[in-house]
């Protein structure tokens, strides 16, 4: 088994507010993140796949392919964005990193061919991230 | 859903690595340039990672702010711009990034409660890094 990862990058603004919290207990719970106009940050994604290397092209993955399925599924949808606006996910789910990284696992998953998903990781800032290893 | 959560952490220390329990000249084989007896220091990064579910009201495995609050008082407040084999922790024992990484782990483990600690990583330098899981 091989493991291969192919890091992306976004940029995005959101907003941590959940409409079923009182406006302090929102305040209370998300802080700055709360700022009803949003805030943005730059996010890196590194997407991991896993598979056997095929003994034909010595690839785990077409890297190609890969690129090409990062940028439809997740930099189309979220670079330049304002997440709770505009992308579905989080139209009811608060885009925190940890909604983010399950939701890009999700767009990716079903769309790979050979390789398997093994973990997506999505640095808000250098000094936090988020790794999810798809549903346990 | 679950999901891992790291957070980095910046403190800087001074350490000397040397054991009573070896000879001068062993203790220099061992250790090298890290046996100087006046010591020297390192800007350590201490990661973090927590792991739980996806906590549907608030998006979150765990409140950044706590586990913020926690490592500050609890970390960097002990071991930031200390000399570690000064600390009781070092006592007995050589204040290596091993070490040092099982000790962070052992803080986090025994007073953070509020997620499943994963593990801790330090780096020592940009050039090495130490993991320790329980």
């Amino acid at each position: 088994m091989v493991y291969l990862t192919r890091k992306a990058e976004f940029s995005a603004s959101h907003l941590y507010h959940n409409p079923d919290f009182t406006p302090e207990e929102n305040r209370r719970v998300f802080g700055k993140c709360n700022n009803p106009n949003g805030h943005g940050h730059n996010y890196t994604l590194e997407v991991t796949v896993k598979g056997e290397v095929d003994p034909r092209s010595g690839f785990v993955v077409d890297l190609k392919q890969l690129k090409e399925i990062m940028h439809r599924e997740v930099l189309d949808a979220m670079d330049h964005r304002f997440l709770n606006k505009e992308v579905p996910e989080f139209q009811h789910q608060i885009p925190t990193t940890e909604n983010i990284a399950i939701a890009i696992w999700q767009r990716l998953a079903t769309k790979l061919e050979r390789a398997k998903l093994h973990r997506v990781r999505v640095y808000e800032t250098p000094d936090l991230f988020v790794d999810f290893f798809g549903e346990e | 859903m679950k999901a891992h959560l790291s957070r980095r952490y910046l403190f800087s220390a001074s350490h000397r690595l040397h054991s009573e329990a070896m000879s001068p000249e062993e203790n220099q084989t061992t250790y090298g340039k890290c046996n100087n007896p006046y010591g020297h220091g390192h800007n350590y990064t201490v990661e973090v990672t927590v792991s739980g579910p996806v906590d549907q009201q608030t998006g979150m495995v765990c409140n950044l702010t706590d586990l913020d609050g926690f490592i500050g008082r609890e970390v960097l407040a002990r071991f930031d711009h200390e000399d570690l084999n000064m600390l009781p922790e070092f006592a007995n024992e050589v204040p290596t990034t091993e070490n040092l990484c099982i000790h962070v782990y052992e803080i986090v483990q025994r007073g953070f409660h509020l997620a499943h600690l994963e593990r801790v990583r330090i780096e020592e330098t940009m050039m090495n890094s130490f993991e320790y899981s329980g």
